[in-house]
């Protein structure tokens, strides 16, 4: 069976963005709220974001000329894998603190894994994250660990 | 009388289906800023990237897990952790349910299993979460 992580990918176990400065909004928790057809009231007026409502934030939006066919752009933080289908995998998540509008967050990225699995639908790769959130002064508000498929 | 005083190991939570539709999930992907064609372009789905039909975002699902964990809840806890694998992609046209089990109650912590099944009866995201509730 071919291995398809090299040496030098694993080279990128380890490697972390600069934190992203993000400021929730209160119309921006609205429309994730619509979009995810929220039940609870506290969710769809804004006044606190539900648990997934940061689920892309630690990518930063991007200029359409900068996008590649699959629509995607090119992610300064994912090495470049024999695999190119991406998908996402999973998510472990813990909440310390709620999110409301007017938080100012700071969003860190580091890759802490990749590995290959083989199995009857063919090769995949697994490129895991941790993700970390905090307030500007340090406070830890989430931790997420997050993979993504490339197959 | 709080939940957590009549709650038994194997409660099952209210099951909630999910129909997404093109507007939801351009919604949706639009929230997130995510322009990742397999959610909204069909032929381009089917032909380069060769799925069967336009994908329903992992993340949405996620989503979808924690909503069927808050809605049971209501004002008796809290959400502090979760966790969910997409073992297999669904697409656009697919009814998919969410549900769960209570699995463990220590104290005022809970856990429960959690999931995402398809119209064939498969669970394709399978996850767990632990809840802090009221005494």
């Amino acid at each position: 069976m071919t291995q398809l992580i090299t040496d030098e990918i694993r080279t990128w176990i380890g490697r972390a963005e600069q934190p992203i400065r993000f400021e929730v909004s209160r119309r921006d928790i609205v429309k994730y709220s619509l979009a995810t057809e929220q039940c609870d009231e506290k969710y769809l007026r804004g006044d606190e974001a539900p648990p997934m409502f940061l689920f892309g934030a630690d990518r930063p939006p991007t200029a359409i000329q900068d996008l590649g066919p699959d629509g995607l752009r090119q992610d300064p933080l994912l090495p470049d894998l024999p695999l190119k289908r991406v998908m996402a995998g999973g998510v472990k998540q813990r909440h310390f603190h709620p999110i409301r509008p007017g938080d100012v967050l700071l969003i860190a990225r580091s890759i802490t894994d990749i590995y290959e699995k083989h199995g009857s639908s063919g090769a995949l790769i697994f490129v895991v994250y941790n993700i970390s959130v905090t307030t500007e002064d340090g406070v830890l508000v989430m931790q997420q660990t997050q993979s993504r498929i490339v197959r | 009388m709080s939940k957590l005083k009549t709650l038994q190991i194997g409660d099952k939570l209210p099951e909630r289906e999910h129909y997404a539709t093109n507007v939801s999930l351009f919604l949706y992907n639009a929230a997130i800023w995510n322009p990742h064609r397999i959610h909204y372009d069909e032929r381009y789905t089917t032909e380069v990237e060769q799925h069967p039909g336009v994908i329903i975002d992992g993340p949405l699902q996620g989503d979808w897990l924690t909503q069927v964990v808050i809605n049971w809840l209501g004002d008796d806890g809290q959400l502090v952790e979760f966790e969910y694998s997409n073992r297999r992609a669904s697409m656009l046209g697919e009814t998919l349910t969410a549900g769960g089990t209570v699995t463990t109650i220590d104290g005022n912590s809970v856990t429960l299993d959690i999931f995402i099944r398809n119209e064939a009866g498969d669970i394709t995201s399978p996850g767990s979460a632990i809840v802090q509730m009221n005494s």
